[in-house]
């Protein structure tokens, strides 16, 4: 065994692999709870502290979504808002600049809440290597052998795309480079309109990329109710960018001077021109080369790993928290995974992860939200479905803020006037949708949403408004 | 400074409380340890005393009134202190927001620079007992499960809920509307009122608390509980022996050693040889005590009342004898403490005395066993082929059968005869 980096002890209560947001919440509560925690990250371009979300997923991306903000409301609204802008131009590599300093300044965070709570940070590329056993190539050089009580894997993952399509970090590109980018093509082809695909379209378009959208489903934003996705697709519509559903790609072809994709749509094939393909049609674990093996964790077919409700996995004393324990692919998911896990070894009181009460955030604009069934779903599960929805444009905090696109929709059940799904789209719903969650954590009906003061005038008045709307007895509209 | 004086939360199952009555009189001197109140749990009177110094300024409940614990019954104070603050606060104790946490030794700082009239004495009793019928007070749900229990007629308070801090959710009322759940709404009988149209005269007897209580638990068992009985003849000729040959040689001593407690130490030695019998259900496991509490149901006038005597398996028949004599008393005059009838891993219930040959009794839970004794009486029984009078007794015991199976019962049966038709050993 080579030489040890300093500090780093032997053996430890337990041993996080990987500090994203499942990882670095795990090991900051199981430190709370009084465990002697190592958290061992890669630090590899697509890792460091705070992981993806921190450093190349959900941070620096909503930092490029206000620069984009921005540059639209300069482009179309500030006029009206008496706001006369001339002489202004966009600058990606300044936008890219900022947001590379808002994910500085987290991850340097993690750094010190792991210092403040004594939390050991060892960089380095972990493996297991059997008997609870944690071997690392210290990024400094040398390796170190750890024994844990317990082990937390949160290692992530990473994006995919189809075969003939591989990443080329130049012009076929993931949103890992997509957050880098300091030149910009002149077109773009985005294939997959869940949330990656749908925030990046908003960016470069606002910036100025002509840009496609190539969704093989029947609406954009898959995942979310059809009606919402809708009113997202009418506005990428009206600021130009082409929206192409149920159609797939096939085949790529790249000259010199272009990228031609080859698509099939339901019209029949067509190829489209671009400079740039950005894929964001999924993601993959990071379950490979991790000595999995060597403890018999269980991996599904996709290579996920099999946890139960707290996170456990199928060796006694090792769990899996956030992406790579599998769907849905949330920050927050892993955290709170992460939370449960660090509680679970600790052995105080903790209660599973309500998988049918997590929001779902996409941050384009109009923006959407949601938590719980689509009413599609809800119809599909067989409940007596009341539906109520209240629109932007009737709200006046909305239309003070120039934003009259957008809705929510309640989807409860007639029955009992329990909450099956909110759901919302327009200008900060991603805050609104907290209201949605908590109620639907306490089991609030549709009567305590509408019976409950809400200020005047906030967008959040459309949430009471839903409500009362399931009601038939919506007050403005 | 103020006191409160407040319905206390007095055992874990204390819900509401009820004001006996008043020791003190609005106006009367109240030193710190005085008597204030005396007021009726579910098990026992309790005297409630002032932790302050002062003068009874107020009484907000009447006697006979019942309220939810928490709430504010009176308040000491300086003859001339402004209480209108905590008067103002016990509106909110009462409506129950602050209810297990408020303690009699709640004491606020009042401000004794505004002379402020004192508000008419409201009894606040009245507007606390609002909660929905079947209530016994207030009950933590979510307003769905709220919702789904009312339409499907679930009384809330017969439902466990698996929520923080118990609250009652949607996975509960969906738990209790199973076939053959333990919280059905027949379940409910207990509080809900039952519509009796039969044109017979009576009297209505207001349900005491003890009376609730029995009602609450009891219905839970036959329910939940499958109960299971088995029952044995003992001749009793050589322990009722003993008993006056004990008794003869303790004369002058004042001690005496009754049946019950012969009863007592029998099975708690018949326990210790058979532990798998000396058990709770608990859900998700079965609770083996290691210690043998042996409760002893006593009749009192509006009810049923259980001491128990603690480690009777270590415990010889004359210190058995005289705790339990001890308890019986206290128990009679509802001063026992909610740690002295609660938790018996075994309980007996001796109806003999009342000339009942045989019955069966009804589990408490979570006991898993409960021993009903009939009367002791003489018999013709077949002797080595000949027929003898002897002096028999039937015992049934009702098992649990969650966690006691039959020959587990029988086996412990089988040594508690033993030991009764043999009693030497008991003494030894």
């Amino acid at each position: 065994m080579a030489k040890k980096m300093a500090g780093i002890k032997d053996s430890y209560d337990l041993v996080v692999i990987g500090a994203g947001p499942g990882g670095y919440v795990a090991a900051i509560r199981a430190a709370q709870l009084g465990l002697d925690v190592a958290c061992i990250e890669a630090k590899l371009p697509e890792g460091g502290l705070g992981g993806v979300c921190l450093n190349w997923g959900c941070i620096p991306a909503k930092a490029l979504l206000e620069s984009a903000a921005l540059a639209r409301h300069v482009a179309h609204d500030a006029a009206d808002f008496g706001v006369k802008v001339k002489g202004y131009s966009l600058d990606i590599a300044a936008a890219v600049n900022r947001s590379r300093q808002v994910s500085d300044r987290l991850t340097k965070g993690i750094k010190f809440l792991f210092d403040k709570n004594g939390v050991a940070t060892i960089l380095g590329r972990a493996r297991l290597a059997g008997g609870k056993q944690v071997e690392v190539d210290l990024n400094d050089g040398g390796a170190a052998k750890l024994s844990a009580k317990n082990i937390i894997i949160a290692t992530g993952s990473r994006p995919k795309t189809f075969p003939g399509f591989e990443f080329d970090g130049d012009r076929v590109i993931s949103s890992r480079e997509a957050l880098e980018l300091t030149r910009l093509p002149g077109s773009m082809v985005i294939v997959g309109a869940g949330s990656i695909g749908m925030e990046f379209a908003d960016v470069f378009d606002a910036f100025g990329v002509k840009v496609t959208i190539v969704e093989a489903l029947s609406h954009l934003l898959p995942l979310e109710d059809e009606e919402i996705a809708g009113v997202v697709a009418r506005s990428f519509k009206k600021r130009k960018m082409t929206v192409k559903t149920k159609t797939a790609v096939k085949s790529l072809e790249k000259t010199k001077t272009s990228l031609k994709v080859t698509v099939e749509a339901p019209s029949g094939d067509e190829t489209l021109e671009c400079d740039s393909l950005l894929m964001a049609v999924g993601r993959t674990p990071n379950s490979d080369n991790l000595g999995l093996e060597t403890e018999g964790i269980k991996l599904d077919d996709q290579g996920w790993i099999e946890v139960d409700e707290f996170c456990q996995t199928s060796a006694e004393g090792i769990y899996a928290v956030g992406d790579v324990a599998g769907a849905p692919m949330l920050a927050h998911k892993g955290s709170h995974e992460g939370t449960i896990a660090a509680e679970r070894i600790a052995g105080i009181p903790t209660h599973g992860l309500d998988k049918n009460n997590i929001p779902s955030c996409t941050y384009c604009h109009p923006e959407v939200a949601s938590v719980g069934r689509t009413e599609k779903q809800a119809r599909g599960d067989g409940f007596d479905v009341k539906v109520g929805k209240f629109p932007f444009s009737a709200n006046g905090r909305a239309l003070a803020a120039g934003a009259p696109d957008g809705m929510v929709k309640i989807v409860a059940d007639a029955k009992y006037g329990e909450v099956l799904g909110v759901h919302m789209v327009g200008h900060n719903v991603t805050e609104l949708v907290a209201e949605a969650t908590l109620g639907r954590a306490l089991e609030t009906t549709i009567e305590e949403i509408a019976n409950t003061v809400h200020a005047h005038p906030t967008l959040a008045e459309t949430v009471m408004e839903a409500a009362l709307a399931t009601l038939e007895r919506p007050i403005h509209i | 400074m103020a006191t409160r004086i407040v319905m206390s939360k007095l055992s874990p199952t204390m819900e509401e409380g009820r004001v006996l009555s008043w020791v003190k009189r609005e106006g009367d001197p109240v030193e710190s340890g005085d008597v204030v109140v005396e007021v009726e749990t579910d098990k026992a009177t309790m005297e409630v005393e002032s932790m302050g110094s002062g003068v009874l300024r107020v009484i907000l409940v009447a006697e006979n009134s019942t309220v939810p614990t928490g709430t504010i019954l009176g308040v000491v104070a300086a003859e001339d202190e402004d209480i209108s603050e905590l008067l103002a606060g016990s509106e909110k104790v009462a409506a129950g927001i602050a209810a297990a946490t408020q303690s009699e030794a709640a004491a606020v700082e009042a401000s004794t620079e505004i002379e402020a009239p004192i508000p008419s004495a409201q009894p606040v009793a009245t507007e606390t007992i609002e909660a929905p019928a079947g209530d016994g007070g207030r009950v933590k749900a979510s307003p769905l499960a709220r919702r789904m229990a009312d339409e499907k007629g679930v009384a809330l308070d017969s439902v466990r809920g698996s929520g923080p801090g118990g609250r009652i959710i949607k996975r509960d009322i969906e738990a209790a509307l199973q076939p053959g759940a333990p919280a059905t709404p027949g379940a409910t009988a207990a509080a809900a009122p039952i519509e009796i149209d039969s044109g017979v005269p009576f009297q209505r007897v207001d349900l005491s608390q003890i009376r609730k209580a029995i009602a609450r638990n009891l219905v839970q068992s036959l329910g939940p509980v499958p109960h299971f009985f088995l029952t044995v003849e003992v001749d009793m000729a050589r322990a009722l022996e003993l008993r006056a040959e004990l008794n003869q040689s303790l004369e002058g001593t004042g001690a005496k050693v009754g049946v019950n407690e012969i009863l007592m130490k029998t099975a708690a030695q018949a326990l210790v040889q058979h532990p798998n019998v000396n058990v709770a259900f608990a859900g998700d496991h079965i609770r083996r005590f290691t210690r043998v509490d042996i409760g002893l149901a006593v009749a009192v006038p509006d009810g049923l009342i259980t001491p128990v005597l603690r480690d009777a398996g270590s415990k010889g028949l004359l210190q058995i004898s005289e705790e339990t004599r001890e308890l019986i008393d206290r128990g009679r005059e509802k001063k026992l403490a909610p740690e002295e009838y609660q938790g018996a891993t075994f309980t007996i219930s001796n109806l003999g005395m009342y000339g009942i040959d045989e019955f069966t009794a009804v589990i408490n839970p979570p006991a898993a066993t409960v021993m009903a004794v009939g009367a002791t009486q003489e018999k013709p029984v077949v002797i080595d082929g000949a027929i003898e009078i002897r002096p028999r007794m039937r015992v049934t015991l009702s098992c649990d059968h969650r966690a006691v199976d039959g020959a587990m019962g029988a086996e412990f049966l089988a040594t508690f005869k033993g030991m009764l038709e043999n009693p030497l050993r008991l003494v030894l």
